[in-house]
């Protein structure tokens, strides 16, 4: 693909963030032209699909599609539930009208309902905290792990109806359970994408970021599916600036990060990743370009041991989560359904 | 501490291993560095020994120099039941080995 960045950084020179700078206009240029020759002549579809959460990644790749395709040839899809923040259906809005694409809201509050995705969910929380129900929101956090040796174990953080918290460890059970009532959504909302893909003739975009594709920040066959990722090579930094460059309201890219999942709201950072978003962008960087810990440490204000434990999470979650890349395995090769298709 | 260590590692062999491959894995060998034991992988392990043993376990218990070996676990549990004992004014940790 000729739309990967390039590194700024040479061997001699000072470890920053700058090496995460880009050209932006270059690298969005690449970008665009990959997306034509991916929809409409590998694919061979007319136009794309976007799931718009009202976040950047989703914009940037609305963004992408509609200089690649043109706004004629671009739907962006808002589908909230009744436990969304208000704000991603604005924002995915605002983003419409600000692309001039076309925009479809689809409401998945009724068909999760009737897939028991919050009945199921509860039951879950239940097997920890009894007395969770109706009026009750969660979430679920992971603990710190850079700043102590510890196990990525998840917790419930519960408020009542009366605004009391509880913070409980989950055990395995309780846990998969909860994950997969909450897959429901990711999952729900893919699906309505590809039904309007298949009406209308498009492809689906996804968007993850470098961050969420490398480290399986995502539902297998929920927001990991989809027939093109034009960022997926893009650090999160720098989708921030192809946002400016493509001039993706400041409203949007003002907005934190969020994983729009559960009823109390939840940062990326403390589902998943334990730091804020631009410290694990330059740890990720800094991993796949073999940077000593020491020099990322200067870099970010971490200490050596903070770095070493970040390195070690980045690591284990690339292991832990090869399953969510890897196709269905067949026993053997179908040589006449791989000839000819680039991967 | 051994008839402990051999139900953890009977354990660990039947639902991280399978039954498979688990000759070459030592108890001193790290889970971590095996990349045997995930997030959902330590909280069965935390679970399975909370049940057998009836110990209780706190969130800072869970580190890797208690969790992170075979041999690991089984000090720890030993140590666990025998705080109890302790607390109970008997120090006959022979009581509630594992089997």
């Amino acid at each position: 693909m000729g739309c990967i960045p390039q590194s700024n950084m040479t061997t001699s020179s000072v470890f920053s963030s700058k090496v995460l700078e880009i050209d932006a206009e270059t690298v969005t240029q690449g970008i665009v032209k990959e997306i034509r020759e991916i929809v409409f002549h590998r694919l061979r579809r007319r136009g794309a699909v976007i799931g718009l959460s009202g976040g950047v990644d989703s914009s940037v790749t609305a963004a992408l599609c509609t200089r690649a395709l043109g706004k004629d040839r671009v739907l962006g899809l808002c589908m909230p539930e009744e436990e969304s923040s208000g704000d991603s259906l604005r924002l995915g809005r605002v983003l419409t009208a600000a692309l001039g694409i076309a925009e479809l809201i689809e409401n998945i509050g009724p068909a999760l309902e009737a897939l028991g995705c919050y009945r199921r969910r509860d039951e879950a929380i239940r097997k920890v905290i009894p007395e969770y129900g109706k009026g009750w929101k969660s979430k679920i956090v992971l603990p710190n792990l850079v700043d102590r040796s510890a196990y990525p174990l998840y917790y419930v953080v519960a408020q009542s109806p009366t605004g009391e918290t509880r913070h409980v460890r989950l055990t395995a059970d309780s846990y998969l359970g909860v994950v997969a009532a909450t897959n429901f959504k990711q999952r729900t909302r893919k699906m309505l994408e590809y039904y309007h893909a298949d009406r209308l003739h498009y492809a689906v975009a996804g968007t993850p970021n470098r961050l969420e594709y490398a480290q399986g920040f995502f539902v297998k066959n929920g927001d990991g599916s989809a027939d093109f990722k034009p960022i997926a090579h893009l650090y999160k930094s720098q989708v921030f600036q192809l946002g400016k460059y493509l001039q993706v309201p400041e409203e949007i890219l003002r907005r934190p990060p969020t994983t729009d999942t559960y009823s109390l709201e939840q940062s990326q950072e403390e589902f998943y990743f334990s730091l804020p978003l631009e410290t694990m962008d330059l740890c990720l960087y800094a991993r796949n370009h073999d940077v000593a810990a020491a020099d990322v440490a200067g870099a970010t204000g971490l200490s050596v041991e903070q770095v070493q434990r970040a390195y070690a999470m980045i690591d284990s979650k690339l292991t832990s989560t090869k399953y969510l890349h890897l196709p269905p395995q067949l026993m053997e090769k179908v040589d006449e359904v791989h000839v000819g298709f680039a991967g | 501490m051994q008839d402990i260590a051999v139900t953890v590692r009977d354990f660990i062999t039947e639902n991280f291993f399978f039954g498979d491959g688990v000759e070459h894995f030592s108890n001193d060998d790290s889970f971590f560095e095996k990349g045997l034991v995930d997030s959902v992988g330590i909280l069965t392990l935390v679970e399975f020994v909370r049940e057998k043993y009836t110990i209780t376990i706190e969130d800072e218990d869970i580190l890797p120099e208690n969790w992170d070996s075979v041999h690991r676990i089984a000090s720890f549990v030993e140590t666990k039941l025998g705080s109890r004992l302790v607390g109970k004014g008997d120090t006959n940790r022979g009581v509630y080995s594992a089997e």
